[in-house]
């Protein structure tokens, strides 16, 4: 027996859950960025279980998009990262829960 | 493919995300979170797409969370009030979770992965360079800029 399509649907479905559920019960900033990962890493793991159950997977679309979404997903890791910094060093906390200066 | 190995990666990755998601320090967090991401890399080996399991070792393992283990050390100060939980997240993720889980068990799919040929760097590498060469160029471009804005973020401000 093979694993088939549905599983590996679940299976990052479960892993866009985790992700979903680190982004929103969780406070700190660095935490919604693990969280924003998984969610990614999830939607990227779809592509390619569907390229592989294609009926046509001659063509390597879903492995082309996978890799075009690890290297934006790199580029905003790096860019939240940075603004986690930036927001540090301003209001010396990571705290989402404290970055209420927009607040009416 | 086969379905103990399927099984037993699936166990080793979902521990891992959910201890990235729950682990009440941050610097344990983040290395759960390296676990979960070889555990990825597993399944794209496990489905026949060796170079994005490569791809996600060296971006992921290698570089992205390397930069968020410097960013826990540098906003290291602010450690003692992390461990929050909203349990609000949690229905919300259940529900969410509950709901695909219907989506996809009522959707009809092809069962079977037909055979193919393995996929190799080679192939990947010219429809890289003749399909996608555009789009290769823009991610490219979005890459230096989106580097160059982060490396401004941080800069120190002149006083």
């Amino acid at each position: 027996m093979t694993p088939s399509l549905t599983g590996f649907l679940i299976l990052s479905a479960a892993l866009f859950c985790i992700g979903l559920l680190a982004a929103l019960s969780r406070r700190h900033a660095i935490f919604i960025l693990i969280g924003i990962e998984l969610m990614l890493a999830a939607a990227n793991v779809n592509f390619v279980a569907f390229w592989r159950f294609s009926p046509e997977p001659t063509q390597p679309t879903g492995v082309i998009v996978a890799i075009f979404s690890i290297a934006i997903a790199a580029a905003e890791a790096a860019v939240g990262l940075a603004l986690v910094i930036a927001v540090y060093r301003h209001y010396r906390t990571t705290n989402v829960d404290k970055l209420d200066q927009l607040k009416g | 493919m086969s379905a103990a190995a399927f099984i037993v990666i699936a166990i080793f990755m979902l521990a891992g995300a959910v201890a990235a998601a729950t682990m009440p320090r941050l610097i344990h967090a983040a290395l759960s979170l390296v676990v979960a991401f070889i555990g990825i890399a597993a399944f794209y080996f496990l489905l026949g797409a060796e170079f994005v399991g490569l791809v996600q070792i060296f971006v992921y393992v290698g570089a992205v969370a390397v930069l968020i283990v410097f960013t826990i050390l540098l906003t290291r100060r602010d450690q003692e009030n992390t461990s929050g939980f909203n349990w609000g997240g949690a229905v919300v993720a259940i529900a969410v979770f509950s709901s695909l889980v219907w989506a996809i068990l009522h959707t009809r799919v092809s069962e079977a992965a037909p055979q193919i040929d393995p996929l190799t760097v080679k192939r990947i590498g010219e429809v890289l360079m003749t399909n996608y060469v555009w789009p290769l160029q823009c991610v490219g471009l979005l890459l230096t800029a989106a580097l160059i804005g982060a490396l401004i973020l941080v800069a120190e401000e002149k006083r």
